[in-house]
């Protein structure tokens, strides 16, 4: 889980890594800008307004939406709300024990977040229920079942597809409260950020890394783009630095590959 | 591009302008290193204590030192006051604080070692993250310990349709992006890089460089701030 320089077992896998990226290819035959196999689902919790199941490999998220209503932000009285919560739970790696978010899952969340809001992917200022008093709240939680690297994409594109596929509970106002209409529409969702991270491992910028892969890598960059190709995110993590020319590099590469991940999600939905 | 140079901010500046900046260093008694930054209306003290033995003994390294560091707001440094307890935004930011800074230090020299970075946000007015790193930089070489370089830390970003740089806080809200970078200036290093808003990747690239350049501009307050305390203690120096 932990980003970059590893003990002894790590600096072994280092060289084998090392020695698989110098020829190209990488331990499990993929190439540097590879994604492994993407499967996305929705629809997997009834229960929930919206939901899906995003496997990357053996990465495994899923992520709930509930619609509900609530007072709007002080700072932004007329506007919705999204909350995005991610948790990698004790069952999804043998080095995650339970206790309160850490810094990582506190990371992902808001990288996740940072994407949908930037993006724009629900108009925000036609979620008043009551004028300045009610809006909407929309909650999306993130849970990582298995962890075998490269969460943050895996969690970005749960996030999504979770919203695509919300069918909201319409609310009403009557005289000053609130009222369950009873109907349920689609969440109207505007847009569909991908976020694409890369990694620096032994010098080379690599997509999808795998959990050994992340234990070893020096740093790495995640950057999130809409379907028009602007970008909406960056979020560099990690322990060491990049040059402008590996940063002008690996927002290339998320360039090209975000159109092949937006499929995926058009294709499971 | 002709209206660029007549245009000016929301307070006063061109589009590459730093807000005024002034950094003190070694500015508190317990501390092994420290600074004090006012970059625009923000105040930020840094203390730097270390390298020192690593409490709890478990978090030790036994081939290297580990760096700590926390990034918090104080109740007043905001309108309205926020809560003393730390947010998810202020456990993010000590996490990317942490990787801006790393970069420049020799931990592998101070095995079993901890270095523990505080950062005290005392009146927030936007890019108080660069801030800090610019801050904590300056204290790191007050403590006296060896660094590859300074980290510079500014912001760049795009409000009201322009690329502007070292955005303040009513241009961090209402803008249209930010994109915050911590540069080493004489290894050409980005140690921080984040964005948050909309931007195609003409003006993205744009905006690193511009914050590059503040950077470079800020490295050398950094180095005036240190030159200046070495100098003070030369000529009131017992010698």
């Amino acid at each position: 889980m932990k980003v970059g320089r590893g003990g002894i077992a790590s600096r072994l896998k280092m060289k084998r890594i090392q020695e698989a990226i110098s020829t190209g290819k990488r331990l499990d035959g993929r190439g540097l800008e590879d994604y492994r196999d993407i499967r996305v689902r929705t629809g997997v919790i009834e229960k929930a307004d919206g939901s899906s199941e995003v496997f990357i490999g053996d990465t495994r998220v899923i992520a709930g939406v509930e619609v509900s209503y609530g007072p709007p932000f002080e700072d932004t009285p007329g506007e919705g709300i999204l909350i995005c919560n991610a948790e990698i739970v004790p069952l999804a790696s043998p080095e995650i024990e339970p206790g309160p978010p850490d810094e990582v899952s506190i990371e992902l969340a808001r990288i996740v977040d940072r994407g949908l809001r930037s993006a724009g992917i629900v108009d925000f200022s036609k979620m008043e229920i009551i004028p300045k008093k009610t809006v909407y709240v929309i909650n999306v939680d993130i849970f990582v079942l298995n962890y075998a690297g490269n969460l943050i994409d895996a969690s970005s594109l749960a996030a999504v597809a979770a919203l695509r596929s919300t069918i909201k509970p319409v609310f009403e106002a009557a005289g000053g409260e609130i009222v369950p209409s009873g109907r349920r529409e689609p969440l109207e969702v505007r847009s569909i950020p991908i976020s694409v991270t890369l990694s620096k491992v032994a010098g080379a910028l690599l997509v999808d890394p795998t959990s050994d892969e992340e234990e070893v890598m020096e740093t790495r960059l995640t950057v999130t783009l809409d379907e028009r190709g602007n970008i909406c995110a960056i979020q560099k993590s990690g322990p060491e630095a990049l040059s402008l020319e590996e940063v002008r590099k690996a927002i290339n590469i998320a360039r090209s590959k975000a159109p092949e991940i937006r499929r995926k999600i058009m294709e499971g939905i | 591009m002709s209206g660029e140079e007549e245009w000016r901010r929301v307070d006063g500046r061109r589009w590459d302008e730093l807000r005024s900046i002034r950094i003190e260093s070694g500015v508190l008694p317990n501390a092994d290193g420290s600074a004090y930054i006012e970059m625009g209306r923000n105040k930020i003290i840094v203390g730097v204590y270390g390298p020192r033995e690593m409490h709890p003994k478990h978090l030790a390294r036994p081939h290297t030192g580990v760096l700590r560091c926390r990034y918090h707001m104080a109740p007043f440094s905001t309108e309205p006051r926020r809560s003393p307890a730390p947010s998810r935004r202020d456990v993010e930011i000590t996490m990317v604080m942490r990787y801006a800074l790393e970069p420049a230090i020799f931990l592998e020299r101070y095995p079993r070692s901890t270095i523990d970075v505080y950062a005290e946000v005392l009146q927030a007015d936007g890019g108080t993250r660069c801030a800090s790193i610019t801050a904590a930089a300056v204290a790191l070489a007050d403590a006296g310990i060896p660094l590859r370089d300074l980290v510079a830390a500014c912001s760049a970003g795009k409000y009201d349709g322009r690329i502007v740089l070292d955005l303040n806080d009513h241009e961090d809200k209402y803008g249209e992006a930010d994109l915050p970078i911590a540069y080493m200036p004489n290894l050409g290093s980005i140690t921080l890089l984040q964005m948050d808003g909309l931007l195609t990747p003409e003006e993205l690239d744009r905006c690193i460089t511009l914050a590059i350049d503040g950077c470079m501009r800020i490295y050398e307050v950094q180095r005036e701030a240190l030159k200046r305390k070495y100098e003070v203690k030369k000529e009131g120096g017992e010698g």
